[in-house]
């Protein structure tokens, strides 16, 4: 195992690792959050004692080894520390979406008997006790920001300070007994529960053990050889395991310090006064960004949009292959590419905060080639990762030099693969988890008798040995005349344009593929104000003529692009709509991690998909959404049904 | 929220038989009422009842030609606008009076002016007495700039912000000046429902955190009737009721001047 390989750790739990930066590295900064406009740093000696006091608190109130610390919030030092109080004394966080409604914690505070929850503020503290009456376990919840909480009484209610206050009273009581918790830590106790999105049926707790997190944290570390001197922002969903692997896990390994925001809108500003060295992303993360820049360069003087689009096409000739060290590049290319490096890359790379970047990541779904080799054309080295919440993200990698856009790379030393008749990716992983929390049937599913974790993933291993995913078993389906279909991937090549959102495509057991879409309103709202479009919403400028229009475009290119294709040939689109509304996790149409629950979504708008098989030129649909405070509403339109041109089947192009 | 938990005090403002006329036009005409010490007071009424000459009128602004008004006990008949800053009168205006071309920092630094004790040439050098005071004051601004939620606009010029922001910045930059009595003048003109609900809370986190005593103008009768503890109405320059929402909502005479009268 990776741990043992490199011999730089003997800690083998994550709170024997915070012990460990506090005596090596006391005065280092481990973690910094930007209060009152001003960047404040802990060190990690202080985070010692911040945990410490957290966790004698806890101790105090009863929570125990086993125990389960609900924690729900931005990315904040304190809920980073409120995991590691939690660890220390044998407990497992179990971090939750803070953008879910109440509703939607039930199900895991009930599940996960969770009778401790760690909050961030008022809004959180609000959900808690509306689920009191459905959790009556819960019974102690602390919050860290008092605001607006001045009049709230109820006894479950702490605030951290006095928490720790306690914990600090209950330390001098019992001086040795932080050090005694810590040190019955094992590396085969569960360090963190992590609940699966729920892309099917009810979510699942992933119960990782400190070994498979700091496997997994370690054999990163050593691939990109990340040390103290790194830095990282973290600004992603802390129940979304990159960020436990990222942003925690591998600060306690490799002992670098992570920033956090402050606040969600304020992210663009903090990276640029960060700087990060290293950082992780999924997809759409890198496709915001990139549309802003696009909109905004539009907006940009004529001079400036000149040079900008004269350079990226230099960087697109040869950027990507600079970066990987061909030396095919000639000499005018490279002066050509310095030259674009000093008028636009280097300041495009410093307005998006990556002029420090030395290895960014990207995983959680496919990304578009032409978003990819964008970001690897400025020269910022990103990669594609392959892995889920089950093996800790520890399965393939992209190695430096051997950037494919459309292959997930290699596995990552020490990680086996094998695939099944079925094109299903099989793997033995140091990150592995344990099980499914009181799901044994469910754990059992995934493991076969050899200890093989089924990933449900389909996928082939290309000439050169890097992994390529189609899609998931399941959803890789046949359509009425035989022939194969992959959703997701068709799914994909529709959303790697900048207009479409979101794309659910139907075909399996059908004559023909037919889609919904979703148009990005940032987008193609700006396309709109570009040529004096007036719209009053999204449903009304889903509905414009001329926007149909420039969807059936971007359509047709994917059928063209499909028709290439000797497998999916078939899976062309024969016929789509626009939907009324955006796709929207609140409304059950999405996961949290914005995946598309295509099972629902075909229940849920049937009529929708009716029409587009009948082939009717529109159809009247009215549709309950559900607001961010819980209110409904209701959104109705005539949408209308668009048949688009399909392409022969031209196998020569391969 | 628990409205009802929280300390309403003695009366810090009275306002005794209020007349104003502009030549022969009758602005206000013998009005009276009472503010009490960390009560939400609004002041509602058709369009040209009164209500912002009513306001002008607690600020100085306008002198009235009779009755006097009583602020912690001082009886005055007129004050001149910076004297009742100094006396920690603050509010925010119906049209924006922002410095549009300064950022939301600077302009809520504004605030801070009557605080600063450093004169303009210290201030210039920005040296010794001069840099710890601004820092002091920018560390007061900054928790505003938190309070109010508008972090990643602090450098962002006013002019360049949506309406409903700039109201925030407003909003701000009176509290900036830690009033003790904060005159809002229609704070909710012209926002959509969401900026609405923000603007409710922020009024109410105000008046709660900071323990501020609020008089404010308002149309929205759903946002009046939620977070007010007492309001007064007011047509044609007359007092025609004054109580709990609850009262004056069943009030005949309040619903004659809104609803109009059966003939």
């Amino acid at each position: 195992m990776a741990s043992n390989d490199s011999g730089a750790l003997q800690a083998d739990t994550i709170p024997k690792l915070m012990l460990e930066h506090a005596a090596q590295r006391g005065d280092r900064p481990s973690i910094r959050e930007k209060n009152l406009g001003i960047w404040q740093t802990s060190t990690w000696q202080q985070v010692a004692g911040e945990v410490r006091a957290l966790a004698c608190g806890l101790a105090a109130m009863g929570f125990k080894r086993g125990d389960h610390l609900a924690i729900i919030g931005d990315n904040r030092p304190r809920l980073y520390w409120a995991m590691t109080a939690a660890q220390s004394l044998g407990g497992v966080p179990v971090p939750l979406y803070q953008d879910s409604v109440a509703q939607e914690m039930i199900y895991v505070m009930h599940d996960g008997d969770i009778a401790f929850a760690i909050v961030e503020d008022q809004e959180q503290v609000d959900k808690m006790l509306e689920i009191q009456t459905d959790c009556p376990a819960l019974k102690n919840i602390i919050y860290d920001d008092p605001r607006g909480l001045r009049n709230y009484h109820q006894p479950q209610l702490l605030s951290y300070e006095n928490l720790q206050q306690v914990g600090r009273e209950y330390d001098k009581l019992h001086p040795s007994f932080f050090e005694q918790q810590i040190k019955q830590g094992q590396s085969d106790d569960i360090a963190i529960m992590l609940y699966t999105s729920g892309t099917t049926g009810k979510p699942k707790g992933v119960r990782l053990t400190h070994a498979s997190v700091i496997n997994s944290a370690q054999a990163y570390a050593n691939l990109e050889n990340l040390s103290e001197s790194d830095t990282i922002l973290s600004y992603l969903p802390m129940a979304w395991v990159g960020d436990n692997l990222f942003s925690y896990a591998q600060a306690y390994v490799t002992g670098f310090s992570v920033n956090c925001p402050e606040s969600s809108d304020t992210v663009m500003t903090d990276m640029r006064e960060i700087g990060p060295t290293y950082y992780f992303a999924p997809p759409r993360v890198f496709e915001n960004l990139l549309t802003q820049v696009m909109i905004r360069m539009e907006d940009a003087s004529a001079i400036k949009r000149k040079m900008f689009h004269y350079f990226m096409a230099v960087a697109k000739k040869v950027g990507a292959k600079i970066l990987d060290g061909d030396k095919s590049v000639g000499v005018a290319d490279r002066l050509l590419y310095a030259l674009g490096s000093f008028f636009i890359y280097a300041p495009l790379r410093n307005v998006l905060g990556m002029s420090r970047v030395r290895v960014a990541y990207t995983a959680g779904e496919a990304i578009g080639p032409d978003l990819f080799s964008f970001y690897r054309s400025l020269g910022i080295n990103l990669k594609q990762l392959y892995g889920s919440t089950e093996t800790c993200v520890l399965i393939c990698i992209q190695p430096n030099g051997q950037v494919k856009p459309d292959t997930v790379g290699p596995p990552v030393p020490g990680v086996e693969i094998k695939l099944t008749e079925s094109g299903e990716v099989l793997v033995k992983t140091p990150g592995i988890f344990k099980e499914y929390y009181k799901r044994p049937d469910a754990t059992a599913e995934v493991f076969d008798a050899e200890g093989w974790y089924h990933t449900g993933d389909a996928g082939y291993f290309d000439k050169d040995g890097h992994l390529k995913i189609i899609d998931r078993v399941k959803d890789v389906g046949k359509m009425a005349g035989g022939a194969l279909f992959a959703p997701k991937y068709v799914e994909n090549k529709l959303k790697f344009f900048q207009y479409i959102k979101e794309a659910v495509v139907f075909g399996d057991g059908r004559n023909e593929v037919t889609a919904f879409v979703n148009i990005d309103l940032e987008a193609v709202g700006n396309w709109a104000e570009r040529r004096n479009l007036a719209y009053s919403g999204y449903t009304d400028l889903a509905q414009q003529p001329s926007v149909v229009e420039l969807i059936t475009g971007c359509v047709e290119q994917v059928n063209r692009d499909l028709s290439k294709d000797t497998a999916l040939f078939d899976s062309q689109i024969r016929r789509f709509l626009i939907l009324h509304k955006e796709l929207d996790p609140d409304d059950d149409e999405l996961t949290r991690t914005r995946k598309v629950r295509r099972g629902f979504i075909a229940e849920k708008y049937k009529v929708l998909i009716d029409a587009l098989y009948s082939g009717k030129p529109s159809q009247y649909i009215e549709t309950q959404v559900k607001f961010e405070d819980g209110r409904t509403g209701l959104v109705s339109a005539d949408i209308k049904i668009q048949n688009v041109q399909s392409y022969a089947a031209t196998k020569a192009a391969a | 929220m628990s409205q009802t938990q929280r300390n309403i005090g003695d009366v810090v403002l009275a306002l005794n038989n209020i007349s104003l006329s502009f030549g022969g036009v009758h602005a206000l005409s013998d009005i009276s009422f009472d503010v009490r010490k960390h009560e939400i007071r609004a002041i509602i009424g058709p369009n040209g009842a009164g209500k912002s000459s009513m306001l002008n009128v607690i600020n100085g602004v306008y002198t009235p030609q009779k009755g006097n008004i009583v602020f912690n006990g001082n009886t005055r008949a007129q004050m001149k606008p910076h004297e009742a800053a100094v006396q920690g009168i603050a509010r925010t205006f119906q049209s924006l009076a922002l410095f549009k071309g300064m950022s939301v920092l600077d302009n809520i630094m504004t605030g801070r002016n009557l605080k600063m004790k450093t004169n303009i040439f210290q201030q210039a050098i920005r040296w010794g007495a001069a840099e710890r005071e601004e820092i002091e004051h920018r560390e007061k601004v900054e928790q505003i700039i938190e309070f109010l939620e508008i972090q990643q606009y602090r450098k962002t010029q006013v002019g360049r912000l949506p309406y409903g922001l700039q109201k925030r910045v407003d909003l701000g930059r009176a509290l900036a000046m830690e009033p003790s009595l904060l005159l809002l003048d229609e704070p909710m003109a012209g926002m959509n429902v969401e900026e609405k609900q923000d603007m409710s809370r922020f009024v109410l986190d105000v008046n709660d955190e900071y323990g501020t005593t609020i008089v404010l103008i308002e149309h929205d009768m759903g946002v009046v009737m939620d977070i007010s503890d007492r309001v007064v109405v007011l047509d044609y320059g007359k007092k025609i009721g004054d109580g709990s929402p609850q009262e004056v909502r069943n009030d005949p005479a309040v619903i004659s001047a809104y609803l109009g009268v059966q003939h």
